[in-house]
């Protein structure tokens, strides 16, 4: 039986988790959850970058990730203070109703 | 290596059924020892009646709280409603399964520590634990399906993440001079006597002070337990649970206060280290202690007041004198005085912590908030680039 | 023991990614998410991650999510209704979906040899290292990012602050 994991698995959990945030940001109309789903896309790439940094022997890929978390809570304060400013003004979170630029 | 591995597992159950025994003990008389305390400071006797002083109180409290209704209103969210203090209390007790209450002690054919597991990122453990404490708390609040525990949820939640900032700069000091997240090398590190102590030969007077102040606040405590204050919001995030579970958000609420205590300990009381060398004779502190409450209760027990304290008050003397004399006994010494010694130093912070109960009203939540974000944080970042300036210079 | 963990957790982090994507509640979605997010941090712990661990419970599953929930129940988030959606989108999408996670496995499978994870193989995950690293090597992006996050705490101020008439 196997005794350890090949990397190869790790390789291939973040790919599905990020074909799952993939899914999600396509499938779903309600804006928060379309934004979780990038969360999870975010999630599987780092999976992916400590991954590598564990394959090359090299502390580089937890930098990454350090850095992708930052920039991730970064966008994640501004992004919900534009949902909370657009559901102010147009009084819904489904994004098939927010397009007054439309022809 | 199978003879390793069974007996490390083995004895990582029994220390962590120790450990979790008497912690849920200590969580019981806590709150005895709170209203005690409280009843004293205003005048009045408290528990009384429920065994000798009072001493059978949380044995009443625990009986009740099972035996009551367990009722699940049916307009609630069923799932989060009942996750909701299942996470609270579990993100609480973990916490506990990293301190260390002791060195190294020889228990029949085993040498181990006194601490459940050493974690190189001991003190990022903890906080990340109390971290993950705030959902237990936001989804109680929201699944109750109810104006005031969602308020209460919600400013309660907002709370513990804004004293966060200030808690982790207050922590990151003391982690400046002592060079090491491990708890247990924390506690190295200020070996030697009181001088050691990061609070005295460290200087970290400003980091203990805001510590304990976040302190207050992460755990909902007065001054700043506004969320759950009965006359404002009828009862915060937990008024519409009942027995099991609300005994659960009490449980988790005070071993939350135990862990702070014991993480202000460690990071700037010294641990467990004693507070002058062996040599000079701190090892006869303890058993001169509990001797003089011994003969204080033997004193009053001759000319009590009322009828039972005649024989209550003189038994509690002859046990105090018999512990006393336990920790004369060379064979217990080396496990004994250094579990005292962390006692006595968390016992003394969760002591000041009922003691303000006792003493302080409760801040309004707007002052609250400015008071975090106008006040405490940046005196933390201060602090803490004050510190990292005099280590830099005393490295040089 | 490492198998066994790996797979626990990263079945327990497919099964709440499915949720977030499934579930109609965004606080079903939200919690499930932090799920996905602590099964993500064990992972890092079998890699030798430790620091890159402790920062993911702490600031995205207990900062970041936190956010999100509070945003959830202030906006007072309902269940997403069921109608206008098109089964033939679902249809054609899931097994395309399928079809390209079998191509990605088959190409990742065969591009990272008979190399395993052994819990224990990286030494260089300590807050120590990272520390060394981040302060020397990256000193600029770290810079730079504690410049982007004073621009983000600006514009989210400016962004949900309520106008004072």
């Amino acid at each position: 039986m196997l005794t350890a994991v090949p990397i190869s698995w790790y390789l291939t959990l973040s790919a599905v988790l990020f074909a799952l945030g993939v899914a999600g940001f396509l499938f779903r109309r309600n804006v928060i959850t379309v934004f979780m789903s990038i969360e999870l896309m975010l999630n599987a790439v780092n999976l992916s970058f400590v991954t590598f940094s564990y394959h090359n022997k090299t502390n580089d890929g937890h930098l990454f990730t350090f850095f992708v978390m930052v920039v991730a809570a970064a966008e994640a304060a501004v992004g919900l203070a534009i949902i909370l400013t657009v559901f102010k003004n147009k009084g819904t979170l489904n994004i098939d109703e927010v397009d007054s630029m439309k022809n | 290596m199978d003879a390793i591995f069974d007996s490390f597992i083995i004895v990582s159950i029994i220390k962590a059924l120790v450990i979790f025994a008497v912690l849920m003990t200590t969580l019981a008389y806590l709150q005895w020892v709170e209203r005690k305390v409280i009843a004293h400071v205003q005048v009045r006797p408290g528990p009384y009646r429920v065994g000798p002083h009072g001493l059978l109180q949380p044995l009443a409290d625990v009986i009740k709280l099972i035996t009551k209704e367990d009722l699940v209103p049916p307009y609630v969210n069923k799932v989060f409603y009942l996750a909701a203090p299942f996470l609270a209390i579990t993100m609480a007790l973990l916490s506990i399964s990293v301190i260390p209450f002791g060195p190294i002690i020889t228990v029949g054919p085993v040498r181990t520590w006194m601490q459940m597991t050493d974690l190189n990122i001991g003190v990022l453990f903890v906080l990340a634990a109390s971290s993950m404490g705030v959902y237990g708390i936001a989804l109680a609040g929201w699944a109750s399906n109810n104006k005031y525990s969602l308020l209460g949820g919600l400013r309660s939640s907002a709370q513990m993440i804004s004293y966060e900032l200030p808690m982790s700069l207050a922590i990151a000091a003391p982690l400046l001079i002592s060079n090491t997240l491990s708890l247990r090398d924390l506690v190295e590190t200020q070996a030697g006597g009181f001088w050691h102590w990061n609070l005295v030969g460290g200087g970290q007077v400003v980091s203990f002070i805001i510590f304990i102040i976040a302190a207050f606040a992460e755990t909902n405590r007065v001054p700043f337990d506004l969320p759950e204050a009965e006359n404002e919001l009828v009862a915060g995030f937990h008024t519409e649970y009942s027995s099991m579970k609300f005994a659960s958000f009490f449980m988790a609420e005070y071993a939350n206060m135990i862990t702070v205590s014991a993480m202000a300990t460690l990071l700037f009381l010294g641990g467990w280290m004693a507070p002058w060398p062996v040599e000079y004779g701190s090892s006869f502190v303890p058993p001169l202690i509990f001797a003089f409450f011994g003969l204080v209760l033997l004193y009053h027990g001759k000319q009590a007041v009322r009828k039972w304290d005649k024989i209550t008050f003189p038994a509690f003397g002859i046990i105090f004198l018999v512990i006393a004399a336990i920790f004369l006994i060379p064979m217990v010494q080396g496990w004994l005085l250094p579990l005292f010694w962390f006692l006595a130093k968390t016992g003394a912070i969760l002591f000041v912590f009922i003691w303000i109960r006792a003493t302080l009203p409760r801040f309004r939540y707007d002052q609250l908030m400015a008071f975090t974000w106008k006040g405490l944080f940046p005196v933390a970042m201060l602090n803490l680039l004050i510190t990292a300036f005099l280590v830099a210079l005393r490295t040089k | 023991m490492d198998v066994i963990l790996f797979l626990v957790f990263a079945l327990i982090a497919v099964a709440c990614a499915i949720n977030v994507v499934v579930q109609t509640h965004p606080i079903s979605s939200a919690i499930s998410l932090v799920g996905v997010m602590g099964s993500l941090a064990i992972l890092y712990l079998l890699l030798g991650a430790e620091f890159i661990a402790a920062a993911q419970v702490i600031v995205y599953a207990g900062a970041i999510m936190v956010l999100f929930v509070f945003v959830i129940m202030l906006l007072n988030a309902g269940a997403e209704s069921r109608k206008g959606r098109s089964y033939t989108v679902q249809l054609i999408g899931v097994p395309l979906l399928i079809a390209f996670l079998g191509l990605l496995a088959f190409f990742v499978q065969g591009m990272s040899g008979r190399e395993t994870v052994v819990f224990g193989g990286f030494q260089k995950g300590s807050p120590r290292d990272i520390g060394q690293a981040l302060f020397t090597t990256y000193l600029l992006p770290f810079e730079v990012t504690s410049l982007l996050i004073l621009i983000a705490i600006v514009g989210a101020i400016v962004l949900a602050r309520k106008e004072i008439d």
